[in-house]
Parts: C-alpha cells; sequence; structure tokens
C-alpha cells in the first residue's frame, strides 16, 4: 500500500514507527530534563517497553478499561447536528461517558498499573482543567495509594468543583502561585517534586508532551479512542471516515483518535487549538502562534517572546491554557499529516451552547474548540462526508464559567 | 593553550585548598547591581564565578532562584544583556574563570552555533545547561568545543557509576556534583554523603570535582571544601539581593560581605589537614 514516491518531502512511509529510540519525531521530543532525573527517564523507559510487551499487563489494563471505566465509549452518529450545519455525516466518539468524564483516564489507568508494576508508592501529578487531577486521585484511591496534584493557583479558582472532587477522592491538592499560576506552573512545580523525591514517587503526566517515553506512552493508552473510533465507523458506515477532529492543548485527546489512522492518508486529520482572545491577543495556540522551543523536557512548538522567554496562555478552557503542544503534534504538522485550526473563545462558548441546544449533551468547553471548527471542516468533506469528533469529555465542571461568559447569574 | 578555568584549579591544587564559586543571577535586581557585584567577588575572595541567566520556567530551581530570575526578568534582563555583562567584567579581570547557568530554550532561541560564538567573545569559560542531559547535548557540545568554551556537566545522587561514565565523556573544565536530589536552595547538604559520591565521580573522571545545591553556610561550605575541588553558593547569595532590596539597604555592600564570610570559610577548611 506503500507508494513512497507519491508523498510529499519529509513524509515518512510509516507514521507509527516514530518516535525513534531517542524519543524523537523528526525534529521534536526528546529528554531535556535535569541530570537528576535522567536515570529515572531511562528507568521509566525500560519498564514501559517490558509492560507494553507483556500481555498480562495488557489483559490486566483491558479488564480495568472494560469494568471501571466503562470501555468501549459509543460512536454516536450527531443527527441533527450533522443536519443543521449540511449534508456530512458528524459522529461523536463518546469520551465524556467514560468514568470521571473526560478521555484522561485512559492513560492514568495504564500508567497506575506501571507505576505499582514498579514498585512506585506515590504518584504525583499536574492538572489545568482538574480533569487530569480527578482521574488521577480516581485512580490512586482505587488502587490505594497517596496522590499529591499540583495546580496552578488560577486553575484552583476557576475549577473549584474540581479541586472539591480530588480532595473527595484523597488526593492532596497543592496550588501553586509561580510563574502564571496555570498549567505550565503547576507542571514545572511536579517536575521540582519528583527531582526531590526520586526514590518513592512516580510523576503520572497527564498529556502526550514531556520527556520521552511520556509523549508516546501517553498516546499509547490513549489510542484505544482512535482503535476502537476506527472499528465503529466501520461497522456503522462500511468505510473509514473523510476526517477526524480533535481539540488540542497538550493533545493527548487528538492523538489518542489520530493515531491509528495516521497510516490511512485519505484520512485528514484536524487538531483545534484554542484561539482565546485571538491570534493577535493573548491565546493559547502553539502550532499557529508560537515557535520550535525546548519546555518540559520536550522540544516542541511553544508560546515566547522576542527573547525566547515563555509567554502565558489564555484559553476559556482551562485544560487548553497550556504554552507548548505534544512533540508528536509538532511533527504532525510539519510534514504536513495533520492541519491545526483554531477556535476562539467566544466561538467555542457558541458551539458549546450549539451542542447543547441540538443534541442534549453539555460538552467540556476544550472539546468545544472541536465542535466551533465542524462547519468548516463538514464543508471541506462534502455532501455524504463523514467526520469524527472526539468528545472527550463533558462540561459539567464549565457550567459557572460560561455562566459567567454569557453574563448570567447561576 | 591553557584555559583559565584549568588555570585556575591548578593554583587552587598548588595552594592546597578548595576553590569559592559564588553563583549570582545575571540582572538581579538589575543590570547595574548585577556588575557591580560581578566586579567585587573576586576582590572578596571568589575563585570562579557562575552567573545564572534568567528564564521563565525554570524547573530546578527552587523558589529563592525562580524569585530572582523573575526580578531579572522583570528588570529586562536578556542573554544579549547577559553577555554584555559578561563582557564588562571580562574587560577588568582575565583570570577569573566566568561560567553561565542556565536553560536550553535561550539557546536554541540564539541558535547553538550563534550562542558559542557570543559567549567565547564575550570572555565565557563555561556553561552549564540544566536540562540539557548529554544525550541531548551533541549539536552544543561540538559548537562549544569549536568555541574553547567548556560544556560543564552535573553528576547528581541518582548517577550510577555507567551513568557518570555518560556524563564524564564529553565533559571538561570541571565536573559540576549537585550534592541533593532536589532543586536548588531547599535540602541541605551532608558532607558525609558527598564525600564518598565525590570520590566516585572522581573515579570516572579526572577533572575537578565542584559541589553545589543546598549549601546555604560558612560551616557547611567549610564541610563541603574538606571534600571537594570547589564549592557553589548560590541560594544564599541571591537571598540576600532580596532581603537588601526589600529593606532598601546596599545590595552590592551585602552580597559581597555575604560572599566574603563563605570566601573565608572555603579557603580555611583544610588548614591544619594533611590530605585531602
Amino acid at each position: 500500500m506503500n507508494a513512497p514516491t507519491s508523498r510529499p518531502a519529509g513524509r515518512p512511509n510509516d507514521y507509527t514507527a516514530y518516535p525513534d529510540a531517542e524519543g524523537r519525531f523528526g525534529d521534536y521530543g526528546g529528554r531535556f530534563v535535569p541530570e537528576t532525573l535522567m536515570p529515572l527517564v531511562h528507568e521509566l523507559d525500560a519498564a514501559y517497553r517490558a509492560a507494553k510487551a507483556d500481555p498480562a499487563f495488557q489483559a490486566e489494563l483491558a479488564g480495568y478499561l472494560k469494568h471501571y471505566v466503562g470501555r468501549p465509549s459509543p460512536l454516536y452518529f450527531a443527527e441533527r447536528l450533522s443536519a443543521h450545519l449540511g449534508r456530512a455525516r458528524v459522529y461523536f466518539k463518546r469520551e465524556e461517558l467514560n468514568h470521571t468524564g473526560a478521555h484522561k483516564i485512559n492513560n492514568c489507568m495504564g500508567q497506575i498499573l506501571l507505576a505499582m508494576r514498579m514498585g512506585k508508592t506515590r504518584i504525583i501529578a499536574e492538572t489545568g482543567a482538574g480533569q487530569h487531577g480527578v482521574a488521577t486521585a480516581t485512580v490512586c484511591a482505587r488502587f490505594g495509594l497517596p496522590c499529591v496534584i499540583y495546580m496552578g493557583e488560577v486553575d484552583v479558582e476557576r475549577q473549584k468543583p474540581n479541586v472539591f472532587r480530588m480532595n473527595l477522592l484523597g488526593a492532596e491538592v497543592r496550588p501553586v502561585a509561580s510563574g502564571s499560576a496555570t498549567l505550565k506552573d503547576a507542571m514545572n512545580e511536579a517536575l521540582r517534586d519528583w527531582v526531590t523525591n526520586v526514590h518513592d514517587t512516580y510523576y503520572l503526566i497527564g498529556s502526550a508532551a514531556g520527556p520521552h517515553p511520556y509523549p508516546e506512552m501517553v498516546r499509547d493508552f490513549q489510542c484505544v479512542i482512535g482503535r476502537e473510533a476506527r472499528a465503529q465507523i466501520l461497522e456503522a458506515e462500511g468505510r473509514l471516515p473523510d476526517a477526524l477532529v480533535a481539540c488540542v492543548g497538550g493533545g493527548s485527546n487528538a492523538i489518542g483518535l489520530f493515531h491509528p489512522f495516521l497510516n490511512d492518508e485519505g484520512v485528514r486529520l484536524f487538531g483545534v487549538e484554542a484561539a482565546g482572545e485571538g491570534l493577535d491577543a493573548r491565546h493559547a495556540a502553539a502550532i499557529n502562534g508560537g515557535r520550535p522551543g525546548v519546555l518540559h523536557g520536550n522540544k516542541t512548538y511553544l508560546l515566547q517572546d522576542a527573547e525566547g522567554q515563555i509567554t502565558e496562555a489564555h484559553s476559556i478552557s482551562a485544560g487548553l491554557d497550556y504554552p507548548g503542544i505534544g512533540p508528536e503534534h509538532s511533527w504532525l504538522h510539519d510534514v504536513g499529516r495533520a492541519t491545526y485550526l483554531t477556535a476562539t473563545d467566544a466561538e467555542t462558548l457558541e458551539a458549546f451552547q450549539l451542542c447543547a441546544e441540538l443534541e442534549g449533551i453539555i460538552p467540556a468547553l476544550e472539546s468545544a474548540h472541536a465542535l466551533a471548527r465542524l462547519p468548516e471542516i463538514c464543508r471541506e468533506v462534502g455532501p455524504d462526508g463523514i467526520v469524527v469528533l472526539n468528545l472527550s469529555g463533558r462540561g459539567d465542571k464549565d457550567v459557572a464559567t460560561v455562566a459567567q461568559a454569557l453574563g448570567r447569574r447561576i | 593553550m591553557r584555559s583559565r578555568i584549568e588555570a585556575r584549579f591548578a593554583d587552587l591544587k598548588r595552594e592546597g585548598r578548595a576553590g569559592f564559586v559564588p553563583y549570582i543571577m545575571a540582572g538581579d535586581p538589575d543590570a547595574g547591581t548585577a556588575l557591580a557585584i560581578l566586579k567585587g567577588l573576586p576582590g572578596v575572595g571568589a575563585d570562579l564565578i557562575e552567573l545564572g541567566f534568567p528564564f521563565s520556567d525554570p524547573m530546578a530551581e527552587g523558589p529563592p532562584i525562580q524569585r530572582a530570575a523573575q526580578r531579572a526578568l522583570k528588570a529586562g534582563m536578556t542573554l544579549s544583556g547577559v553577555l554584555e555583562l559578561a563582557r564588562r567584567f571580562r574587560e577588568g579581570d582575565r583570570a577569573t574563570p566566568l561560567i553561565l547557568m542556565g536553560y536550553m530554550n535561550l539557546i536554541l532561541h540564539r541558535g547553538i552555533a550563534a550562542f558559542a560564538r557570543d559567549v567565547a567573545e564575550a570572555g565565557v569559560d563555561g556553561v552549564i545547561v540544566v536540562d540539557c542531559p548529554p544525550e541531548e547535548a551533541g549539536e552544543l557540545a561540538d559548537a562549544l568545543d569549536g568555541a574553547d568554551v567548556s560544556l560543564i556537566r552535573l553528576a547528581t545522587p541518582t548517577s550510577d557509576d555507567a551513568r557518570l561514565q555518560v556524563v564524564a565523556r564529553r565533559t571538561s573544565g570541571f565536573v559540576y556534583y549537585v550534592s541533593v536530589a532536589g532543586v536548588t536552595g531547599v535540602k541541605e547538604a551532608d558532607a558525609t554523603a558527598v564525600a564518598p559520591m565525590v570520590e566516585r565521580v572522581r573515579r570516572a573522571s579526572d577533572l575537578p570535582v565542584a559541589v553545589g545545591f543546598g549549601i546555604k553556610t560558612p560551616e557547611r561550605a567549610a564541610a563541603i571544601a574538606r571534600v571537594a575541588d570547589a564549592v557553589v553558593v548560590g541560594s544564599a547569595l541571591v537571598d540576600e539581593v532580596a532581603d537588601a532590596a526589600e529593606m532598601n539597604e546596599d545590595v552590592t555592600g551585602r552580597v559581597l560581605l555575604k560572599a566574603e564570610s563563605l570566601a573565608k570559610a572555603v579557603r580555611s577548611a583544610r588548614i591544619g589537614q594533611t590530605t585531602v
């Protein structure tokens, strides 16, 4: 099936062969961490490789995904939204129906099993919107491990219900006041904790970012989304979709959906970054408004100023409020396999309401960014085209934010 | 030609004492004060100097150096400004080795080749890049080699013997032993735990071993000076900047006074000792 001569320059024959042994996706990725962490990063890599190849580990994970997380998640034909948008057929991959209400738990379940296999006894994580924090606290409660969640003070304020959920699950939430007090600072603080508690602590990163092997490992654990969606759309429509669409902050829900389709070049891939108040104002669009650089252990597109200092991201959605993006997305962008669009806060709010009104589904603000670009993507695939959108999370956590943005009091 | 770093460690060996290496953040609290501190340090006993270049997201630093970087950035410090400080320092001091310490993103942003050329031109002798382990350092090591600037590597409590070999392979100047697993300026270094690690580093490399992270007091500095070739103190000096600035006191004077007390402790640590 591979015809190398028909591919644009720089495109590989097999997208799934990445990252390489050094953790590189083309020029992106790598292991840019302090020397103290290097032995741990190598140890994690070896442990993950052994687990990945171990059928017992995979069977255990599959069991928990089925009976605890509630997988497979449905692939749902969004009939009224499709009719509203024209003649394309839009399907939702219903990740919001997972236990804890988002795709994040797929990765947490995989990593907690790995952490226990490695004999680690303490879990730390960073969180932005709180979804990854809740998912981490959930698996820690389930397996009885102590858990510390780092969360920017700004995010603690705008995601109070999730902070309380984490507390109910027995996690300690440590507010982070340094820098911009959002997700990037929470990640700095988690890395500082890890470097200080190297012997017993497992850092459970929530996005397909950070030093190798995290981008690969998180992707692998999220690929259950794309594998299921592939089988489900073949069953529903008898063919592959014309396009996939997902929101992108760090990009774990997007890469989880995209990856099993990467070698199907007929399937177009659309990531949607948060344009916040607009690309000429405050935003969180690393690819559309940033340049390659190094942060949090990997080389990738980053928001930075003229001197190379990392700038603060802004999005109405705390989960996308991050100045970087997973390195595999940076690479897919450079080689042209995926297209990265943007949606502003205002467009996102409209799409959020439209989805609630037409489909009876309140989406997470993160996922509403993907919904916001559906009109263009549906036009692109044309009549009878098929689009699969990753409805990566539910919006219950966001109702206060949305009410405030709409000027309503609740 | 012998480098300034080699010459300085040869002098120290001859004198039979450890070197004192103060760390200050370039541009903290402002460029002028930082230059005055820099120029004053050799006079109060600095044998080498580490000059931090500020980054917005310093993942290996504890609160004192995080805040120092924020102050410097707020005062407008840039990498070009740091190089200008180095150049001005070098105009008045041809002997004291100057080591830049910071994070990879600013180097990539400038371009690795341009960075190597510019630091050499500014009279910088060595570079420590906190988030650039040997696995990622190939291109930077080549460029710095070409400019006769040392790329100084870190060894840590998590480095086993195999890892020390990797760390030592392309290190030049000296090896920096990070004495605690943690961020700068939080945990306290324990000389009895540091001594055997320094010996292990010496078995992996012929280079001098400087020890830093978690050394705050003259007593602690003296204890480390008995087992290492040089002692690095950062957070304690950076905290003096913060305190003096807050109290509206003479920042340069306070920092140099603190540096002097640390230097004396390091310089006199081995007096009466026959072997190291």
